[in-house]
């Protein structure tokens, strides 16, 4: 049964002009959008099941409706800061098909009278900025944005694309838009939600990436449609990164509902080494680990929350059985540390120092008490901090403790790590990817 | 180490008027670009562009190119330098002719991201963070870059460096002068 590709349909053509895309019926879509009552295509949205693909999984349709009636200017931001490791999708539609984000973007602004919208995106992604750049002149100087949306409509729309400089941290919404404001990227307090008091005190919505780039489809195909490609929900199609030990490593475009083992073992190859796997996190470093007799499970959020995690962001990383745990969780522990922005006290301090008792138990010079320690800090972090980077810092280490005790026991034991140089594992080396259909060889 | 050498003999100029004029020439003549993207009235959010160019102008963010940069945007100076300093690829300390950025987060590091930057830090006799004793080049460990899939990659010069082999990473920075 052929599948449906919604996201990665264009890749392997790798042509993101515009006359490409419209060669493929691009912007059909808005052309229809502009000729629906913007309230219906609202309908579409909610009625699609659509999800937020930036790791929350909030109904998108329902973020939509949250905007005051009245209150003016209103402004979109499209997350494009794609820094939760193990996550790497949003970066190629912005370089395969970055007309299909900006039609997304113009249908969502017609659809809720917003005039600017502002894409930011991480300041590593240069490739990916110029991309964007380069499809919004194209668009602009084809008519579709500017004073008159889609060349038809008395409609204006106009918008930038703006980049970071460095900081996870301006991926969580409220840090995004004071990021977009020219200021350090402090979490803001919620309520008020973003929609309500958001970028320059205004309602605001944020979405990802992925998920504007899959509202062109709905508009097209209707809402139900979309929500049929799901399962629970969640409606559609998700592209799925997944990295670490396998064979084929790369970006799958899969039903929202698809089994992780699958995945895994069917269409990445298994692992490269072929030996067991051992962890997988499933949803971006942030996720709990799912020991490897745990995978068979769906990926649909609701599905997974059952069994202990989530697949926030899409992006999975395996690890087979000549990986380190403690090592994999050290390095975790120390992105969290060097990622927090030190506004809250219990993060700020206690990231580094789950950091270096890791190290400590790593090096072999770790006590029983240092574990018990390193049990009882996340606790103390989640749920006590501004922002979700709290709790984002303290469920790998829950997790990976919880699951792998034993070898975090051993280390203290045995005053070392039996991996000695292959904490890592044995098969460190680059890959062939394949990505939305796209060979990317190891040179 | 050899970063702190460089911030302990070279504070950088400490006032606008210690720049090079046609230096800050090129930065007034960039400003109206950056600018366009935002509402007149909020013209301090282009601090991170506007940074952003002070860096590819001056090399370096010190202190008279932050002030520069608060001056054209209308902010007090600490505001350039908060923002300076809460995100990582501004440079508030000389760096090399080259900034090398190794990630060696899990994905990285499961495909020999981590050996990757050790045998860089051993051959450019240099720690993390250090500049090589010729000034070509600046080696850091970074975060997860998002090109987990064609692991291990790495920054030079802001521009990534994908499914890098030791001999792809050789002629990489032989490249380098």
């Amino acid at each position: 049964m052929s599948e449906t590709l919604i996201l990665t349909r264009r890749w392997p053509k790798n042509d993101p002009s515009l006359a490409g895309y419209r060669a493929d019926g691009g912007y059909a879509a808005l052309d229809k959008a502009l000729g629906m009552p913007p309230a219906a295509i609202v309908d579409e949205v909610k009625a699609s099941n659509l999800r937020g693909r930036g790791g929350a999984g909030f109904p998108t349709g329902m973020k939509w409706t949250f905007l005051p009636k009245d209150v003016r200017p209103r402004y979109l931001c499209i997350n494009a800061d794609e820094s939760e490791p193990g996550t790497f999708k949003d970066r190629y539609i912005c370089e395969y098909d970055p007309h299909l984000l900006v039609e997304g973007i113009a249908i969502a602004c017609f659809a809720l009278d917003i005039h600017l919208a502002y894409i930011y995106i991480r300041g590593e992604f240069a490739k990916q900025a110029r991309a964007l750049e380069k499809a919004l002149e194209e668009a602009y100087a084809a008519g579709i944005l500017g004073p008159k949306l889609g060349g038809k409509a008395d409609f204006a729309l106009d918008v930038h694309v703006v980049r970071g400089a460095g900081a996870y941290i301006c991926g969580e919404e409220s840090a995004l838009m004071e990021s977009v404001e020219g200021k350090k990227g402090y979490p803001r307090f919620k309520p008020p939600f973003p929609a309500i008091v958001g970028l320059w005190g205004k309602p605001t919505i944020i979405n990802n990436v992925e998920t504007l780039a899959n509202v062109p489809w709905i508009v097209t195909n209707g809402g139900a449609a979309f929500a049929a490609l799901g399962a629970g929900k969640t409606g559609g199609t998700r592209l799925f990164g997944v990295s670490g030990n396998v064979k084929r490593p790369g970006v799958y475009e899969k039903p929202a509902g698809y089994n992780l083992k699958k995945l895994i073992l069917e269409d990445c190859g298994g692992t490269a080494s072929g030996r067991p796997v051992k962890a997988v996190i499933p949803g971006g470093s942030s996720s709990p680990v799912l020991r490897g007799d745990e995978i068979d499970v769906s990926l649909e959020p609701d599905a997974i929350k059952a069994a202990g995690t989530m697949s926030g962001s899409g992006g999975v990383i395996v690890m087979d059985d000549s990986v380190c745990m403690v090592r994999a969780l050290a390095r975790i522990a120390m992105f969290y540390a060097e990622e927090s922005c030190g506004q809250c006290t219990p993060c700020r301090q206690g990231t580094p120092w789950m950091w270096k008792i890791l190290e400590k138990i790593e090096r072999g010079e770790g006590t029983m008490d240092d574990l018990k320690l390193i049990e009882q800090l996340p606790g103390n972090i989640m749920g006590q901090t501004i922002c979700a980077l709290g709790d984002a810092a303290a469920m790998p280490v829950q997790s990976f403790v919880k699951k792998f005790r034993q070898e975090f026991v051993d280390h203290v034991e045995g005053r070392g790590c039996k991996h000695g140089q292959t904490a890592w594992g044995v098969s460190r080396q680059a890959r062939e990817a394949w990505v939305g259909g796209n060979r990317h060889p190891a040179r | 180490m050899s970063h702190h050498d460089h911030a302990e003999t070279e504070r950088g100029p400490q006032d606008i008027a210690e720049l090079p004029k046609d230096k800050v020439a090129r930065f007034d003549a960039a400003l109206p670009e950056i600018l366009r993207r935002y509402p007149a009235d909020h013209k301090e959010a282009a601090m991170l562009a506007a940074l952003r160019r002070a860096q590819e102008i001056f090399g370096w963010l010190s202190p008279a190119a932050q002030k520069l940069v608060a001056d054209r945007l209308g902010a007090p100076a600490t505001r350039a330098e908060e923002v300076a300093t809460f995100y990582v690829m501004y440079h508030t300390r000389p760096v090399g002719r080259h900034v090398v950025e190794v990630c060696t987060n899990v994905s990285c590091s499961l495909a020999g991201g981590f050996d990757l930057f050790e045998n860089l830090k051993a051959q450019l006799g240099v720690e993390n963070g250090g500049t090589t004793k010729d000034g070509r080049i600046t080696l850091r460990q970074v975060e997860c870059l998002g090109s987990c899939g064609t692991a291990p990659a790495m920054l030079v010069d802001e521009e990534m460096y994908e499914s890098l082999t030791p001999q792809s990473v050789e002629k990489i920075l032989g490249g380098l002068k």
